[in-house]
């Protein structure tokens, strides 16, 4: 039996990901450790806490800031990485 | 502008982990309404979390039915505080809508969150909390193949390296800071407790060092390899990630904005004062669970559960679970005892290390403040989008500062809903 997986775009990438995943595991899928924003001096951030509360994960979806942690991936989501 | 939706309830729960469900159920059979807002996207709080990369244990299971099938619960997850316009209402968001809640009583089951602290290369791609690794692999992050490294202290390292393992990583080395007598006592000491030495033993890992600390995590874009200190002697070994968590510090924030007194905690840390009932210093007010100092599940439940009937005035049924919570009381006294920080963990930042990672405020930035406010006002520490939750625990772990209480917004929120609340109630729909 296979895993239901549904397809969302990063950075207008298509990633296929397990259903029930977070925007966070997709960003991984999606390549490297899964970078999401740039701090303020520049450097790369990826999701840190795990659980909401160091906001280093937040992307837009849909148009929309949210946290890639806390955010389940749906399918045709578009998602874009921060600045 | 639209004026914000405006709803009711008797009893209002902030958060749905072991806490706030057992407050839920225990509440129920009066018939009260009652509401519980989580800000995840399912009920069952840290330890209860679901995704693709978890299996929900039997009892996460019986807790969630137990709240499906009565009526007068209604669970939203994906729901935050933003604010207390007013006394009995809180201002609550999800992804759609931003609206008001009134109730007439209230329990904060707010939970803990790690304690994050600064350490050289801890803001690289490829670094996250202990339990933020397990919680991010139970939401489905691929690691199969991945070399991690795991430090910090306590026994949610253990529980993250078993939850990595199980997902296909190689966990290479779990680094605890306390001692190996301070390990082997607690070790010990479950004796008193049956049910968490059978787990101890299912946890137990070949890769574990007591007396061990990070001292980096270095790579040009992402970890490549990561230093520890062990004992007296310094090691490096390649990895992919590195997972710190150096304990868990009570989430009291919204708490705190309400004005609830604060009692002091592990590591400096504060928790909510309770009474017996688990009454908070407001009227009306309770608290269970984490908020009010850490202590695992169990100890959690039971105080759930006497917050659930104390808060609907049964008071009758509150009293039986007090030896319990006294039970698991004296367990959460060993695991602080058993693994209280070393001082030399103060030492883990160097000059140039970023404590603030909104801001990319360095510690030399700090080591001159007068305190939390003027490293606020001056260096910018704590003013971005965590609004100090991360920084603001390191800050009072390394120099002892406490962080004002929160305004609002709690939590970042969209424009819209905090214009909602400036329209007065009969004026809907006003274009
Ligand atoms: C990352 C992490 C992983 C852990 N893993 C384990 C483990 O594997 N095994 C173990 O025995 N213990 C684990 N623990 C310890 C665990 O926290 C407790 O044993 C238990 O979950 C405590 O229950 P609780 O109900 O007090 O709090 P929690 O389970 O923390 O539940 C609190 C809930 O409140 C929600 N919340 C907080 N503030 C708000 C707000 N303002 N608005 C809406 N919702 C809010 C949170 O999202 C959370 O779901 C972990 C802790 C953390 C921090
Ligand atoms: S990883 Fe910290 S808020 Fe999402």
């Amino acid at each position: 039996m296979s895993t239901p997986v549904l397809l969302l775009h990063i950075d207008g990438q298509p990633v296929r990901v397990k259903t029930g995943s977070s925007v966070a595991a997709a960003l991984r899928v999606a390549g490297g450790m899964g970078v999401a924003r740039s701090s303020v001096t520049g450097q790369p951030r990826a999701p840190f806490c795990g659980m909401g509360v160091c906001q280093e994960c937040r992307v837009l979806i849909d148009g929309r800031q949210r946290l890639a942690c806390q955010a389940v991936c749906a399918e045709g989501m578009r998602v874009e990485t921060s600045e | 502008m639209t004026a914000l939706a405006l709803e009711h309830c008797d009893l209002l729960i902030v958060g749905a982990g072991p806490a706030g469900m057992a407050a839920a159920v225990a509440a129920a059979p009066s018939g009260a309404s009652i509401a519980v807002i989580e800000d995840n996207p399912a009920p069952g709080g840290q330890i209860w979390r679901d995704g693709p990369g978890a299996a929900l244990p039997p009892a996460a299971r019986k807790w969630r039915d137990a709240l499906e099938r009565h009526a007068n619960i209604r669970v939203c997850s994906g729901t935050r505080v933003v604010a207390a316009p007013l006394r009995n209402e809180l201002l609550l968001e999800d992804a759609e809508r931003g609206w008001r809640m009134q109730w007439t009583k209230l329990i904060l089951c707010t939970g803990a969150r790690e304690l994050l602290l600064p350490f050289p290369g801890w803001t690289l791609p490829g670094v996250t909390g202990a339990g933020g690794l397990q919680a991010l692999i139970k939401a489905g992050l691929p690691v199969e193949g991945e070399r991690i490294v795991i430090a910090g202290s306590g026994p949610l390292l253990l529980a993250a390296a078993a939850t990595a393992r199980a997902a296909g990583a190689k966990v290479v080395r779990v680094a605890e800071q306390a001692s190996f007598a301070a390990v082997a006592g607690f070790a010990a000491s479950l004796l008193r407790w049956p049910r968490k030495a059978a787990q101890a033993v299912v946890l137990a890992d070949p890769q574990y060092r007591t007396s061990s600390r990070v001292v980096s995590a270095m790579g040009a874009t992402q970890v490549e390899s990561a230093r520890l200190l062990q004992g007296d002697r310094e090691v490096a070994i390649a990895c992919d990630r590195v997972a710190c968590g150096f304990g868990l510090t009570p989430n009291t924030q919204l708490g705190r904005m309400l004005g609830c007194a604060l009692t002091p905690a592990d590591a400096g840390a504060q928790a909510l004062a309770v009474d017996a009932l688990q009454t908070t210093s407001l009227p009306g007010i309770y608290a269970a669970g984490e908020c009010t100092g850490f202590g695992g599940s169990e100890r959690a439940l039971a105080q759930g559960t006497i917050a659930g009937h104390a808060a609907v005035g049964n008071e009758r049924s509150a009293k039986p679970h007090e030896a319990e919570r006294t039970r698991w009381n004296a367990f959460a006294a060993q695991l602080h005892r058993s693994f209280a920080l070393s001082p030399d963990i103060r030492r883990l930042p160097r000059p140039d290390t970023l404590v603030c990672r909104c801001e990319d405020v360095p510690f030399s930035a700090l080591a001159d403040c007068s305190g939390w406010t003027d490293a606020k006002l001056h260096r910018r520490c704590g003013m971005g989008a965590c609004q100090g939750r991360v920084c603001g625990d390191a800050a009072q772990f390394l120099f002892g500062w406490t962080p004002p209480a929160p305004r609002p917004p709690l939590s970042p929120a969209r424009i819209a809903t905090l214009a909602g609340l400036a329209v007065p109630d009969d004026d809907v729909d006003r274009q």
